[in-house]
Order: structure tokens, then sequence, then C-alpha cells
């Protein structure tokens, strides 16, 4: 065996111990295990919907209208007698998918610009400084319902609004995150390395400010379900036949006197969804940076 | 001080003056001719024509931009096309709902949160921070509007002990007016509440870290004493903040909330007008709710930056 192997198979190890040392670390944090507990059930539920459902939500039953919960239909069904647990397993995607989109809008565009503005300063750092002032004056919930209602309803405007409030959250946090960065040594080293600062960016920056930016990413994630919900609550998100948490809570609301069971269930879908991502970005950030523990 | 307060006004000005542009811009392009929809399919070319000038549609881009700015600058908000009322008048009968609805509920929040914070910090890693803090998890992963029609299930349906929704009016007497605003004002609450709950409790601990406290129990005070008389006051900052913030989303947070309650509020005043694509209401709302938002931050950043002079060079 070469000294290189020797070298190679060692650092083999150590990488192992401390992926061990990590995972031994994430399965005592309390907060991560049942975060991510919840969040994999919610996960498994929306992929299972895709091919099986226990009952099918498309078919309408007017004769089993209004079940309350019982050993069939275990979250009772709703007014057009169709299955309550079935529908949430199938709503399930659809908050996912918006808020996963949403997501995803926030760190494509946030992440650059906030990166740039570390980069640069001046000019394009007060630009976008601007740019973040102005998105946060509009309440995200008064502009997600101008826009939907504007350009009309549906589950691609709601991931739009909903996903240009996560430009600004994104960038203004991997500016300061990144402006943390780029005082310290090896970036300096970088540059006189003659390395360009889009580079020290991909290779030193983004490596550096990933932790913080998944966390961050997981809180989106979860107010995304919350906004998804409140917008298709109000008739401007996901449209019927599709299945939504938010607009089963809708229709629940004139049965409640009689149905309360139609309200009961998605409401606590909403809820874990939410406080399970909520778990599993708090665990994370405890696992990740420790500092920030012990400032807590 | 004055330098700051210089820069961080032109950057306030401009900012407003950025989301006028925006919020004039967005209806411009909202497809349907606001003149067609008030008066039907049914009408003429010429008629339209004549609503279009009479209502200044007719008029270029730049000089409807500028007389609306004046406008609102004067308070004259223009004229609603459903309601035929001025809107600073439909404004105005709205806010008396919306205003003490978002009041009540920020005092609401206030009582819950900053009790349960300093208890929390002061019991940090005991039971009640363990308890208090998955209490606020709870909360902030609680929609609001499920929270509310839970609510109207158990106290106006199967108690009876408030309305359902609508508002009877102020004149009806006040006893009746808080009755039903009282269940919104708790809806509306309770995830403010969470969020301000867990910035007392971080904004304490925070403080407690500070060498000033350190010098302080060094000084022979008790942890107690250190907590009330020096953290607390200097924990207040970023708990104000936010509440700064949260009363103008309350604001903005009425939309669903009112709609849940068939409240006649600022919310749902927008809500209606948009989906009656009375954009002028609409225009002018928006306008109102997005420069107080920034109005209020803008007097967060000045209050914070006099309060703490560090701040000065640092925010911009």
């Amino acid at each position: 065996m070469s000294d290189q192997s020797v070298e190679n198979s060692k650092l083999v190890h150590i990488e192992r111990e401390t992926w061990r040392n990590f995972a031994r670390k994430a399965m005592r944090n309390r907060s991560f295990t049942i975060g991510a507990a919840i969040t994999l059930i919610i996960l498994a539920m929306a992929l299972i919907s895709f091919f099986w459902t226990p009952f099918d939500v498309t078919k309408l039953e007017i004769i089993k209208r209004l079940k309350k919960p019982d050993a069939t239909y275990i979250f009772g069904t709703d007014h057009f007698g169709r299955d309550m647990f079935s529908m949430i397993m199938v709503g399930s995607r659809n908050s996912i998918a918006v808020a996963f989109v949403a997501v995803a809008i926030g760190l494509v565009i946030g992440v650059p610009l906030g990166t740039l503005a570390a980069a640069r300063k001046g000019f394009v750092e007060e630009v976008l400084m601007r740019f973040n002032d102005l998105v946060f004056a509009f309440p995200a919930l008064l502009s997600a319902v101008m826009i939907t209602a504007i350009f009309g309803p549906g589950a691609i405007n709601a991931i739009i609004a909903i996903g240009i409030f996560n430009i600004p959250v994104f960038a203004r946090l991997s500016r300061s995150a990144a402006m943390t960065i780029w005082p310290r040594e090896y970036v300096m080293a970088a540059r006189v390395a003659g390395k360009s600062s889009a580079r020290i960016t991909i290779e030193h920056i983004l490596p550096n400010i990933a932790n913080l930016l998944i966390v961050q990413a997981t809180i989106q994630f979860s107010l995304g379900i919350l906004a998804e919900a409140g917008l298709s609550y109000v008739g401007l998100g996901t449209q019927p036949p599709m299945p939504s948490w938010g607009r089963m809570l809708f229709e629940a609301q004139t049965m409640i006197g009689f149905a309360p069971h139609m309200a009961l269930f998605p409401g606590i879908a909403i809820i874990l969804a939410v406080l399970g991502l909520n778990l599993l970005g708090d665990g994370m950030r405890d696992l990740l940076d420790p500092k920030l523990r012990r400032e807590r | 001080m004055l330098y700051y307060l210089i820069r961080r006004s032109v950057s306030l000005l401009l900012t407003l003056a950025l989301s006028t542009i925006v919020i004039f811009m967005v209806m411009e392009i909202v497809p349907g001719d606001p003149a067609l929809i008030i008066l039907g399919i049914g009408a003429t070319d010429e008629t339209i024509a004549a609503l279009r000038q009479q209502m200044g549609l007719d008029l270029p881009l730049l000089t409807r931009y500028f007389q609306w700015v004046s406008g609102v600058l004067v308070g004259d908000l223009g004229t609603s096309y459903t309601y035929s009322v001025p809107v600073s008048e439909l404004i105005a009968e709205r806010s008396i709902v919306s205003l003490p609805l978002a009041i009540i509920a920020l005092t609401l929040s206030t009582l819950i949160a900053i009790p349960t914070g300093i208890l929390a910090a002061s019991k940090r890693g005991q039971v009640t921070d363990t308890g208090i803090m998955g209490l606020t998890q709870l909360g902030i992963a609680i929609p609001n509007f499920w929270f509310a029609m839970l609510m109207v299930y158990i106290f106006a349906v199967i108690l009876q002990w408030v309305p359902a929704g609508g508002f009877p009016g102020w004149d009806q007497g006040i006893l009746a007016a808080l009755k039903s605003l009282i269940l919104p004002a708790i809806a509306l609450a309770l995830p403010q509440a969470a969020i301000l709950s867990r910035v007392t409790r971080s904004a304490l601990l925070e403080a407690l870290g500070e060498d000033y406290i350190r010098t302080a129990r060094a000084k022979g005070l008790t942890r107690s004493m250190v907590l009330w008389r020096h953290a607390l006051r200097n924990a207040m900052i970023p708990v104000l903040t936010i509440m700064g913030l949260q009363f103008a989303f309350l604001l903005a947070g009425t939309i669903i909330i009112e709609n849940v309650f068939y409240l006649p509020g600022l919310g749902r005043l927008i809500f209606q007008a948009i989906t009656q694509r009375d954009l002028i209401v609409v225009e002018s709302t928006v306008v109102l709710l997005v420069a107080s938002v920034i109005l209020i931050n803008f007097l967060v950043d000045i209050t914070y930056a006099w309060v703490d002079p560090r701040l000065q060079s640092e925010r911009g």
C-alpha cells in the first residue's frame, strides 16, 4: 500500500467517524428526531398518495356524506361523501409542492443576489437593500392576495406569490452570512492567489453558508405551507377538484355546526406539517452550529 | 445622529416612492377594463369611451400616476367605482373595525408574550421553559383561521357566548361590538404572541450574557434583580421592534380573519374590492397599509439608533 492510499483510507476513516458522531448527536437531539419523523411521515403520505389512497378522492358518493370518523373512514367523510383521510393524503402533495417550489425560487434568485451584494458592495449592495426594504414593506399576505386575485387564482400564482417573499429573505441572509466569511484568512489567500470573486463565492463562501441556508429553507418551507393553506382557504390557491388542506377548511366552515370533523383533521395536518418542519429546522440549527446553541 | 437621520429619511422617501410605483404598475397590468366592468358587456363603445374619459383612464400613464400620488398626498384617494363614495370615506368607515381589532390583538399578544417570555428565560432549561417553548412552537404552527373556526364552534355554536360572525357597529353599544371582535382578536393574537414570546426569551437570554450583567452580578445583585433591573430594559429593544412590525402586519393579517368572521374591516374591503375590480379602492388601501408599514419601520429604526448610538454607523 502506498503512503498516499494509507493517508486516504485514514481520511475516509476520519470522515466516517465524524459522520457517525454527527448521526449519534442527531439521534440525541429531540427537536431533530421528532421533526424529522413528522416530516418523513408527511412526505411518505404524499408519495404513497400518487399510487394508493384508501378511497378514490374524485368519486362523489352523496349517500355516504358527512359520516363521522369510524373504522372504515378513519377521518370521516365530507359533504360529497369523499373520504377525508384520502383527501388529506392527496392534499399533502399540493402543500409540499407549492411550498417547495416557493423555497426554490427564493434560493435560486435570493442567494446569488445576496452573495453578489457581499462580494461587490457599493452600488449593487445599495440597490439590493432597497429592493429588500421594498418587498418587506408589503405584508406578505396582502401581496399574495393581490397577486393571486389579479392574475387569477391557482397553484402556480400562489407559488409565485409566496416565492417572491422568499427572495429577500434568502438574499438578506446570504449577504450577511457571506460578509462574515469574506474577511477570513483563507478567502484572503484565495484572493491573493488571483481567484475571481465568483469562484471564491462558489468554492469558499457557499459551502460555508450552506448550513444557515438549509435551516432557513426549512423554516421558509413551513411558512410556505401555512401561506398556501391561507390562500387556498380564501379561494385563491389551489382550485377544486384537486384537494388542498386550506380549501378543505374553507368547505368545512359552513358545516362546522354539524360536521366539526371536517374542520378538525385538515387543520391538524397543517399543524403537524408546519410543526415538523420547524422542529427539524431548530434541531438542524443546533446540530450544525453548536455556537448558536449555547447562545440561545 | 443628524447624518443618520438624513440618510434614513432619504431611504424612507425612496422606499415610499418605489412602493407607490410598484402598486400603480401592478394595478396597470391587471386584466380587465374598469369602465367595461362597470358598464357590463352590453355597453356601446361610445359609452365606454365616455366613461373612460370621465374616469381619466384615457390620460397618459405618467399623468395618471402623478395625479394619483398627488391625490393621495392631500388625502384625496379617489372615488370607488362600485360604492360610488370617496375611498377615504370607505377607509375611515372600515378602519373603525380593523384598527380596534388590531389594537386588541396586539394588547392580548403582548399581555401573553412578555410574561411567558420572561418566565421561560428565567427558568431556562427547566420544565417551565421547555413547556412554554413547546407551546410557542404549536402557536406558530396553528393556522389562525383554523383556530378561529374552532373558537367559533366552541364559543359561538356550542356555548353561544358570542356571535359567530358579523359586526353590529359601535352604535349598538361597546359591549356588543367588543363581543364580536374578541374571537377574531384572539385568533390574530395567537401566532403573534408565540413569536413575541420567543423573541422576548431569546433577547433576555442574550442580554443576560453581556458583560454589564456580569459586572452587576459581581457587584452583588441576585440573578433575579439583575434580570429585572438591567437585562429586561436592554431586551425590550428587539421586543419593541417586533411589536412595531407586528402591528402593521396585524392590519394586513385581518384579510383572512375578517373573512372568517364576516367583519366589515379594511381586510375585507381590499378582498372585495379586488374581486369586484374596484382598483382605485385596492390601490389606495394598499398604499396606506404599505406606507404605514414603512413608517413604523422607520420610526422603530430611528428610535433604535437613538437608544443605542452604536447602531447609527452599522445600519443603513
